[in-house]
């Protein structure tokens, strides 16, 4: 095994929190606000590791385990994420399926803990969770399909290699629309604005920090560390697809991608600035769009149009 | 062979003794059960004997009936069928033991244990026939036995009704299987198997591969044919629900199968058909799944889903097939009869579990459970994992098959291959990415609100784990589930001699394209347990951190309401209700609303019912004007007696005039004779 495929996996695991940070520093400046420190997501897991619990009574084993089998699923799915010319740890055939379906387990976990407080407002953030989160998963793989038509590739790596080659100046186009379907399903996933605004304080508009409410302590550093792994692991897929390496210069092209990542946060706290949440019946219908875009790819990339 | 026939006679013999000893109902019991489960494990010993040496057992016997021998043959196609059915039905005979207690007293079991067992035989012998009228009677047997253990609480209206519904849907169905066996074997003149894929037919292969698929597809529960699974499973008794959805509808499957192994003039519509009724079943099947709230219909729909899954499967194989394109069709059917193993497995736990919940709180509404975890751990762990399983999410058996199909589209020789092939691929990649999504949604919804929270009444309050013969099984279920997801690449290799059979290749030329999905598999499996080790690793972590430290128990965090009571909780309903509200064209939602009034409103209800839509926009319309049409010929009917007989007789003179002038040679007569005597 080599060193190198080890990078993208200890970047994900170390730099992931940074990029909260980033969102929330960009989002305090647009704002006017000096913000929180950089780090300050950092601190947060530091701190509640070093707490105590508290669990419902109404709960069960399912309750201590979702946070537990939820970061292990995004920690591997990490595994699978190339990034910036380093292959990626695990590579075969076909894992961008493990890879989504990795994810959708972690979100199933985070789900059923949820139910498991018995919580009406628990229940309704684990219900808009599991819809909207069924309609990304077709634009997901759609887009990935597309992808892999382009490329003639069925592995994250091979793809990311295979886009190495000026694919933008041939096919630019399917790869702006994959580009943007993989952003809305970014924004989805990660429960960003405009589909989940992660700073609402009335629980009845919450996505995802409702699920949580009841968790704490170790537990909820574990959430909070899962989450920014899939918002990394998520964001480095688009930033592959953006930012092509170009091949030999595996540092350089490290450094490009982590600079990439960054960027994209910044971009994510200039929508959130600038944006406010959908409605929640219209949530489902960016997704569907977002699938339509992906669809879109696929039919430039049989018709040979998208070259 | 000898050992399987013995399997068969114990069957029998046993549902027989039930029914002698039937008023002695813990006695019938003993005698049904024992019976079941010893048939079971001998016939699971004879096909895995026969299996493991890779020879091909037969046997042939005369048989008075026209047309018809008593042939009998052991091939990979058949042992793989056989064996779910082996073994689920003997899970669910130990299960059904104790599950029967329950009517002791009201109703007598022989019946019961006679129907189960003759079920369990006629299944077996339906996989195991090599001649179209033995297939066509043990057929027939199943699907009877089946009917009287649908029916077997009669005394319930709706019991009554989805009786019928099976009766007449299965026996469209058979009518159209007897058709294609006449078509069959018209040109060689014997209904033999082996005649079948020798002779070469002049009847179209379209025509028989469309008579195949409805008949065939009617039993499986393709949609729109589908229409009697959701009423039949919920009224059955669970285990027979079990073993109905996990092994008895599967036998659509395997006729479909062997018809195709018939057919030597594959076309690439039929994939194309395949796919696209497999899509719309997949889909169509978990909306409606999501959009009901008795556990036992949600199930049956979701076996409808899963259908549509192997569906799809079989259709990338008839489509790599037609195409010459080894590596579609071999893991198109690979990963079909995957799914075929796999749905047995979690269906059978979910259908057993859900006998389990309907024991212990009397009801299968999920907005009446809640909290059953609690109350059931083992029982309701192994639920979980089969939820897990079925929604085809990693490590577990559901996810193995679904990979399999996605890297069949996922593949050199799919998604990038000619349009032909690539178009179709990416239908089924869309499909079973949305069909997973909904099903982790479905899934998560039954687990979530029948056994976490609070218990939702005082029945599901008072709810106890079940007996050990009604536990065990179903743990032994879920340990499948998590066995076969790390094993998977194991599994699938003892797959390959049937895909070798089924495609009409040899075992070591379809290796190579094999080894597309087993080597990723073999990753996978390999993901799955780092996923157990990571969790325990992280399990410990924790306990690390917390120990030394406080930890609390209190309340729910009800946002500042301190008084909640558990009737506050999400219900099945409102959890659904983003998905039914958006795929609102999809279902036909009847709303009895009692909206509150006035300033201090006294009470209020809301009641949603899901039904289904091809009832509503096919059936209804279709049987209405059957029956418009029909209720003309209504004065042929007087109850006189004589006329009656001048009916007959008049019939009688028809056919002999008819007899006379045709003046056709012997052989062709009472060919053409036969359709003619079965068509009414």
């Amino acid at each position: 095994m080599e060193v190198a495929t080890l990078l993208p996996l200890a970047v994900t695991l170390i730099m992931s929190p940074l990029l909260l940070g980033v969102i929330n520093r960009t989002k305090a400046m647009v704002g006017g606000r000096k913000g929180p420190p950089l780090l300050q997501p950092y601190y947060d897991l530091i701190k509640l590791l070093g707490k105590g619990a508290v669990y419902s009574r109404t709960t069960t084993w399912v309750f201590r385990a979702g946070p537990i089998v939820s970061l292990a699923g995004c920690v591997l799915a990490a595994t699978l994420v190339p990034l910036g010319g380093c292959e990626s740890l695990i590579k075969f055939h076909g894992d961008l399926i493990l890879l989504a379906y990795l994810l959708g387990l972690g979100r199933l976990c985070t789900v059923l803990a949820a139910l498991d407080t018995g919580s009406p407002f628990e229940g309704m953030g684990a219900s808009r969770e599991a819809m909207f989160s069924a309609l990304a998963e077709s634009a997901f793989l759609l887009g990935l399909a597309a992808l892999a038509r382009n490329t003639g590739a069925t592995s994250l790596t091979q793809m990311h290699a295979a886009l190495a080659d000026g694919a933008w100046s041939v096919s630019g186009l399917t790869l702006a629309l994959v580009t943007v379907a993989l952003l809305v399903v970014f924004l989805a996933e990660n429960s960003r604005i405009p589909v989940d605004d992660p700073n609402t304080h009335l629980e009845l508009t919450m996505i995802h920090e409702v699920m949580v409410l009841d968790h704490g302590g170790p537990d909820f550093a574990f959430i909070l560390y899962g989450a920014s792994i899939k918002l990394w692991v998520l964001g480095a897929l688009i930033i592959n697809l953006v930012l092509a390496p170009s091949a030999g210069e595996s540092v350089a092209d490290l450094g490009v991608a982590l600079a990439g990542m960054l960027i994209l946060a910044v971009l994510v706290g200039l929508i959130e600035s600038t944006m406010a949440r959908l409605r929640m019946p219209r949530v489902p219908q960016l997704l569907v769009g977002a699938t339509a875009l992906s669809g879109l790819a696929l039919v430039l990339e049989f018709g040979g149009i998208g070259k | 062979m000898e050992w399987l026939l013995v399997a068969v006679a114990v069957l029998v013999a046993s549902g027989l003794m039930a029914v002698v000893m039937t008023s002695f109902p813990r006695l019938s019991t003993f005698w049904g059960a024992v019976g079941g489960g010893a048939g079971c494990a001998i016939g699971l010993f004879a096909v895995v004997r026969v299996l493991w040496s890779g020879k091909v057992e037969s046997l042939r016997w005369g048989w008075d009936v026209p047309y018809g021998s008593f042939s009998l043959e052991l091939d990979p196609l058949s042992g793989f069928f056989a064996i779910p059915i082996l073994v689920l039905s003997g899970l669910a005979a130990i299960y059904g033991s104790r599950y029967v207690a329950v009517f002791w007293d009201r109703k007598s079991v022989g019946e019961l244990w006679f129907f189960f067992n003759l079920l369990v035989a006629g299944m077996l012998i339906v996989v195991l026939a090599r001649n179209g009228m033995l297939f066509l009677v043990a057929w027939e047997v199943m699907s009877l036995a089946a009917f009287f253990l649908i029916t077997f609480e009669h005394e319930k209206q709706e019991v009554r009704d989805a009786g019928k519904t099976f009766l007449i849907a299965t026996h469209l169905g058979t009518a159209f299987l007897l058709t294609m066996f006449v078509l069959l074997g018209a040109e060689s003149g014997s209904l033999d198997f082996a005649d079948f894929a020798n002779s070469p037919s002049t009847v179209s292969a379209d025509l028989l591969f469309l008579l195949a698929l409805v008949g065939f597809g009617t039993k499986a529960g393709l949609m729109p044919l589908h229409v009697w699974l959701p009423e039949a499973y919920p009224v059955a008794p669970s285990y027979v629900s079990a073993v109905m959805s996990g092994a008895m509808s599967k036998l659509g499957i395997y006729g479909l199968l062997r018809v195709l192994m018939f057919l030597s003039d594959v076309q690439p519509w039929w994939g194309w058909l395949l796919i696209g009724a497999g899509a719309i079943s997949g889909i169509l099947g978990i909306l409606s799944a999501l959009g009901q709230s008795d556990l036992k219909r949600l199930l049956a729909y979701s076996s409808i889903e899963n259908i549509g899954i192997i569906s799809m499967g079989m259709g990338l194989g008839v489509l790599g097939t037609s195409s010459q394109n080894p590596v579609l069709m071999v893991l198109g059917f690979a990963g079909a009869l995957f799914h075929v193993i796999n749905h047995a497995i979690f269906k059978g736990l979910l259908f057993l579990g859900a006998g389990v919940v309907f024991q212990a709180t009397e009801t299968c509404d999920l907005d009446r459970l809640g909290g059953l975890l609690k109350r059931m751990p083992w029982t309701g762990s192994a639920i979980l994992i089969g939820s897990v399983a079925i929604a085809g999410l990693p490590p577990l058996n559901g996810f193995a098959s679904e990979f399999v199909l996605y890297r069949a589209c996922f593949n050199r020789e799919g998604l990038l291959a000619a349009l032909s092939t690539s178009i179709p691929c990416v239908a089924v990649i869309g499909s079973l990415a949305l069909i997973g999504g909904l099903a982790a949604f479905a899934f998560v919804r039954v687990f979530g609100i029948a056994f976490l929270g609070e218990p939702r009444t005082p029945h599901a309050a008072g709810a106890r784990s079940p007996n050990d013969r009604m536990s065990l099984p179903i743990l032994l279920l879920a340990a499948g589930c998590i066995a076969i997801g790390l094993l998977s690449p194991l599994v699938f290799e003892k797959i390959l001699p049937v895909v070798a059979q089924i495609t009409h290749y040899e075992l070591a030329m379809i290796e190579s394209p094999a080894a597309r999905a087993s080597v990723p598999l073999s990753v996978v499996a390999r993901v799955g347990c780092a996923l157990f080790l990571l969790a325990g690793g992280l399990a410990l972590v924790r306990r690390w951190l917390l120990s030394g430290r406080e930890v609390a128990v209190s309340g729910t965090w009800g946002c500042g309401y301190s008084r909640s009571t558990p009737r506050i909780q999400y219900t099945a309903s409102s959890f659904a209700q983003p998905a039914i509200g958006f795929f609102a064209p999809f279902f036909r939602t009847y709303t009895k609303l009692r909206a509150p009034r006035g300033l201090f409103p006294q009470s209020a209800s809301l009641a949603t019912e899901n039904t289904d839509l091809s009832t509503d926009l096919i059936y209804h319309p279709l049987f209405g004007a059957v029956g418009r049409l029909l209720g003309k010929l209504r004065w042929l009917q007087q109850g006189r007696v004589h006329m009656y007989v001048l009916y007959v007789g008049c019939t009688i003179l028809a056919l002999m005039i008819w007899y006379v002038s045709m003046e056709l040679p012997p052989a062709d007569a009472s060919m053409s004779g036969t359709v003619v005597e079965r068509s009414p």
